[in-house]
């Protein structure tokens, strides 16, 4: 059967390609939802919850996520700089 | 027969695959896992503040978690840091979603 494209629907054949659609969108929606759940945990701003989420502590995470990000992008851009300079985890990352 | 695939998803026992109702599975599966995420960072989270340092005439610093008789559990507290909780998650979500959309523009 053609359309054997799909690694990660391995076992189910010849994959629907209705069915790869949906598995790449659910997969970056549970990229996105894992991000969430990850920045709402580290940038948390509030020290004792109070009875609303006043817009100081409400700034305080905005600000977190646009600086996670950009850590990210950050470190995403440095890495493939050096990388191509002198490649230092290319033979640990190929394993 | 009874595989793996086809009793959790949607095989009639001819061993069809329906993609709609693996779909449909999958999709709650997924809800539910997130949901056991949050409840636990949640629960994490609140514990961590609002019964890590108890209030009441000791000192709050003193009083570890490593303490054998905790005092009754402050509610109100717990209440209110879960719906905070829920707050910070709704105002993280639509930050890094603002974020995505302008990086798209951005492109």
């Amino acid at each position: 059967m053609d359309s054997s494209s799909s690694s990660s629907a391995a076992g189910l054949g010849a994959v629907d390609p209705q069915l790869q659609h949906f598995i790449e969108v659910e997969t970056q929606k549970q990229r996105f939802q894992q991000l969430v759940h990850q920045m709402t945990e580290l940038c948390w701003c509030m020290d004792k919850p109070g009875p609303k989420l006043d817009s100081r502590a409400e700034a305080c995470f905005v600000n977190c996520v646009e600086r996670f990000i950009d850590t990210s992008q950050f470190i995403l851009n440095r890495l493939e700089q050096t990388q191509k300079s002198k490649p230092v985890f290319s033979e640990s990352l190929s394993d | 027969m009874e595989g793996g695939f086809g009793s959790d998803f949607g095989g009639s026992g001819s061993g069809k695959l329906d993609p709609g109702l693996i779909m449909e599975q999958v999709k709650v599966q997924i809800a539910v896992a997130n949901a056991q995420e949050l409840l636990q960072r949640m629960t994490d989270k609140c514990f961590r503040k609002c019964i890590g340092k108890p209030g009441g005439s000791l000192d709050n610093s003193e009083q570890s978690r490593a303490e054998p008789c905790a005092p009754p559990l402050p509610q109100k507290c717990i209440a209110m840091c879960m719906d905070r909780y829920m707050d910070a998650w709704n105002t993280v979500s639509r930050a890094y979603n603002s974020r995505l959309q302008r990086e798209r523009a951005n492109m």
